[in-house]
């Protein structure tokens, strides 16, 4: 129609609330999105549980979880992982206060207790090859190794993660896009803890219950 | 141990002349485009300002593109299939051998929904989401070129299968045990499994970036109720692909793991259940039918709302219909196999919600409708794809709620009534939609519009096409004729199948227009030439900047007071346009910089999935370092963006202006 049309010009009380205030700062779009990648990740999760749960009596003459799991072991992993959120929160604080040092050993033993907790798992797992328990042997042991191995994958990955957001730390100091990564680790790190209490109920205490 | 697992000479299928041919073409086609690119020099400039871009609105044309082409090689699928019945009547066997054929109607549905439908959606999403929203990108604009070239990789993939092996036989759902490997050793299934699950992962990063883009990333002022409906289609398909394209992630690699690793989940052995498949499957599968419709759906509103140059009728009950829709598709997947043998009860809850998700989509239709009434409709052609839908989607939606009832379901399941039926939707549905938002955007994207006259052939043809070739399969399926079949005895089925080959080549003509259309479109590109930025006399913000946009979209942030912001500012514009518009000062913009991950990543990923379908395993883990590697260097990059000077800015605006007042 052959005129200038400005496209910003509204009075100021038309604008809504605070949170219709225009595009969102970077921290809160990396860590949004992070949020949303994890609920697809629980996402993934939940279809394996779902198949666990539909298979966990298809044993096909095979060890059912009763004869295989060790309370114990599965004990001290969950121990393991939760301390390990707890040392990543405190490397968190430290992110927060710019302490270097305190960030490297929060990280270390948050490192050492997510490498203990996969050792341990990897542990159990040839334990359970040896005696003839494999994904092959029936349904449920493919769904149990599926399960429980997918969390493990995600956990060696957060190490490797780690390791990467450490040297990160020591190239770039505590610039901003570090930081959110960093944040997002934290996410990812205490996700996986969930996952984990969810493994841990469904998988090894319903497994040894009657 | 072999260093090139199961891959030799074999896997080439030279005895078999229509694969040959097919690939022959397929191999002059790509060395055509490549020698044409060399001899014009182009591919500095293709890898700079394409392969590598991260602006959405080029990897949105990509996305297209990609669908354009993907659909020319499902529509070839379908041209075969329909001859193939048309033949293979009574003793006659046809021209395509058993295996063939199974792996034609395999190839035919994975393409046409998964590398035509989907790249198509999220193309148009890509291209339109942030122009309508008015912001500069989408929220990870690096992470969107990763998503489109993973899907690239997928259809490429998919592409090598008809030279290099073969495609699955087993379906593009891919059922157990058909798809163990007992029965399906050869390498079809593998690459259905890898091209699929690369695509996947590609959907949804695209998904999580556009739920974050649209929950965060709006202008200011842009509150929920005040963003086009298009994009609230678009939020509600990328949550759907948040929450269901996992699953379907999770089950690929279940069957994976039956057939690489000899895992029991859906196999015949060890206690595998088969109907845990089909569960999952349809987990994702239908939510994936309405992330295909819903955008559609919005592309409709948005057209019937600028050419019947009216607001859109009930904007409010089609947000809370399209959410409707978005939450009651998780709750209909059974009804994929209600022959199951699930209880009666199973069945019916089903069966009701089925049927209960007709509502919310008439009272779609109704709206529409509505916006249309006492406007001054101009019968463009992408009110004449509408329009199309709209007849036609209504009549697949009732053959949909028809076969809702479980005990009808008993007789059509596994028909090809069902088959009519859900082309019914996809085609009048999905294909009309993309085609309305082709014909709509396409101005903006490249700044002339699309040949009208070609483009109205190119409507009719595919209308009554599609009814010549769809309707007589209703027929048939109630005559009883089971789909997928090679070969047939009863001799009644055969003119219904020959009306419907003369159906699909009426189509075929469609297709023809349309390619015509856009070779005589580009060709009188200057006449068609759109200086304004607003050919259609739009209402959302998209159509506030230049066509084709520059790569920073607004060359100020927009504001927005209400709905069909763009509207409301033409009005005001209008009312004051004596006053002189004050000068504006342009601040510089920081854009994200091109970056080569995406394509390199989508290099390895390609790398991956021939190595896995193939056994190769030592290249499997040199495309896995690789890919971790080209993550690695992209997460040390030190600068990830440019700024663009104020003065650019200032120049491209007074430029556009310039085009607005001619």
């Amino acid at each position: 129609m052959n005129v200038a049309v400005a496209i910003d010009q509204i009075s100021e009380d038309a604008l809504p609330s605070a949170s219709e205030a225009g595009p969102a700062p970077k921290r809160i779009v990396v860590t949004y999105g992070f949020w949303i990648f994890l609920l697809s990740d629980i996402v993934m999760f939940a279809a394996l549980f779902a198949s666990y749960a539909v298979l966990v009596r298809s044993t096909a003459g095979g060890p059912t979880g009763a004869q295989l799991f060790n309370q114990g072991t599965v004990a001290i992993e969950t121990a393991c992982l939760l301390v390990s959120s707890y040392t990543c929160g405190l490397m968190s604080l430290a992110v927060n206060s710019r302490r270097r040092l305190a960030t490297y050993l929060g990280a270390l033993i948050t490192f050492a207790l997510g490498a203990t907790f996969l050792s341990l798992e990897l542990r159990e797992f040839s334990n359970m090859i040896a005696i003839g328990a494999t994904p092959q042997r029936s349904a449920f042991l493919s769904a149990f190794f599926t399960l429980v191995g997918c969390h493990g994958l995600h956990v060696a990955l957060g190490l490797i993660w780690l390791a990467v957001m450490m040297v990160q730390v020591a190239v770039f100091g505590f610039a901003t896009r570090v930081q959110h990564r960093l944040l997002c680790f934290s996410l990812f790190w205490h996700a996986l803890d969930i996952v984990w209490v969810g493994v841990f109920t469904v998988v090894y205490l319903m497994g040894v219950s009657p | 141990m072999n260093l090139l697992g199961k891959l030799d000479w074999d896997a080439i299928p030279l005895h078999q002349p229509i694969i040959m041919g097919a690939t022959a073409f397929m191999v002059l086609v790509v060395v055509a485009v490549l020698g044409f690119i060399t001899a014009k020099g182009a591919w500095l400039y293709l890898w700079r300002e394409w392969l590598t871009s991260v602006d959405h609105k080029r990897i949105g044309a990509m996305y297209c593109i990609l669908a354009l082409v993907m659909m020319l090689r499902g529509f070839s699928d379908a041209i075969m299939i329909r001859a193939q019945q048309a033949l293979a009547a009574g003793g006659a066997e046809g021209y395509l051998p058993p295996e063939h054929f199974n792996q034609i109607f395999s190839a035919h549905g994975t393409i046409m929904i998964l590398f035509m439908a989907m790249p198509f959606v999220v193309g148009l999403m890509n291209f339109a989401v942030p122009l309508q929203l008015g912001v500069r990108d989408v929220a990870f604009p690096t992470l969107n070129s990763v998503s489109f070239w993973l899907t690239a990789s997928g259809a490429l993939l998919i592409n090598i299968s008809l030279a290099v092996g073969e495609f699955s036989k087993a379906g593009w759902w891919g059922y157990p045990p058909l798809s163990e490997l007992q029965y399906s050793p050869g390498v079809g299934v593998d690459y259905y499994l890898w091209s699929l699950q690369i695509s996947g992962i590609g959907t949804l990063l695209a998904g999580i970036n556009f739920v974050t883009t649209i929950l965060k990333m709006r202008a200011p002022g842009m509150s929920y109720m005040r963003m086009p409906v298009f994009c609230w289609t678009a939020l509600a398909a990328n949550l759907l692909i948040v929450a269901a394209f996992p699953v379907l992630t999770a089950t690929l690699a279940m069957l994976s793991l039956d057939r690489y690793l000899g895992f029991h989940f859906f196999t015949l052995e060890g206690q595998g259940n088969q109907m845990l498949y089909s569960n999952l499957f349809w987990v994702w599968g239908h939510p994936e039918v309405y992330i295909l419709i819903l955008p559609a759906f919005g592309v409709f509103s948005e057209v019937m709302a600028t050419f019947s140059g009216k607001p859109l009728f009930g904007y409010r009950s089609m947000v809370a219909a399209t959410m409707t829709i978005c939450i009651l598709s998780f709750l209909v997947w059974l009804h994929h196999f209600f022959t199951m043998g699930a209880s009666a009860n199973v069945n019916g809850f089903f069966g009701v919600m089925s049927m209960i998700i007709a509502l919310p989509t008439g009272a779609k239709v109704f709206n529409w409708l509505f916006t249309m009434y006492g406007g001054r409709v101009r019968f463009s052609v992408p009110v004449l794809w509408s329009i199309g839908f709209m007849v036609t989607f209504v009549i697949g939606g009732m053959t949909g709620v028809l076969m809702a009832v479980p005990p009808a379901d008993f007789q059509l399941h596994n028909s090809v009534f069902l088959v009519a039926h859900f082309h019914n939707v996809a085609i009048g549905g999905v294909v009309f939609g993309v085609m309305a938002g082709y014909n709509y955007w396409f101005p903006k994207a490249f700044g002339f519009k699309l040949d009208e006259r070609w483009g109205k052939a190119s409507f009719w043809c595919w209308f009554v096409g599609f009814y010549v070739a769809f309707m007589p399969l209703y027929l048939l399926g109630l005559m009883g004729m089971t789909r997928r079949m090679q070969h047939y005895d009863n001799l009644s089925w055969q003119p219904w199948l020959i009306v419907a080959a003369f159906g699909t080549a009426i189509i075929l003509v469609g297709v023809v227009c349309q390619v015509v259309q856009l070779v005589v479109s580009t060709r009188n590109r200057e006449k068609l030439r759109d200086v304004t930025g607003d050919p259609w006399n739009g209402r959302t913000l998209e159509w506030a900047t230049a066509s084709p946009p520059p790569a920073w979209n607004f060359a100020y942030q927009p504001k927005v007071a209400g709905l069909d912001a763009f509207w409301n500012s033409k009005s005001r514009a209008q009312a004051t346009k004596d006053e002189p518009m004050p000068t504006r000062k342009y601040e510089p913009v920081e854009m994200p910089k091109n970056s080569a991950t995406g394509f390199v990543t989508a290099f390895f990923a390609v790398v991956i999935g021939f190595a896995l379908i193939w056994h190769i395993w030592w290249l499997a883990g040199v495309g896995v370092f690789g890919a971790f590697m080209t993550l690695l260097a992209f997460s040390f990059r030190r600068y990830s963006e440019i700024e663009v000077p104020a003065e650019e800015i200032a120049r491209f605006e007074r430029a556009h202006q310039a085009g607005v007042a001619a």
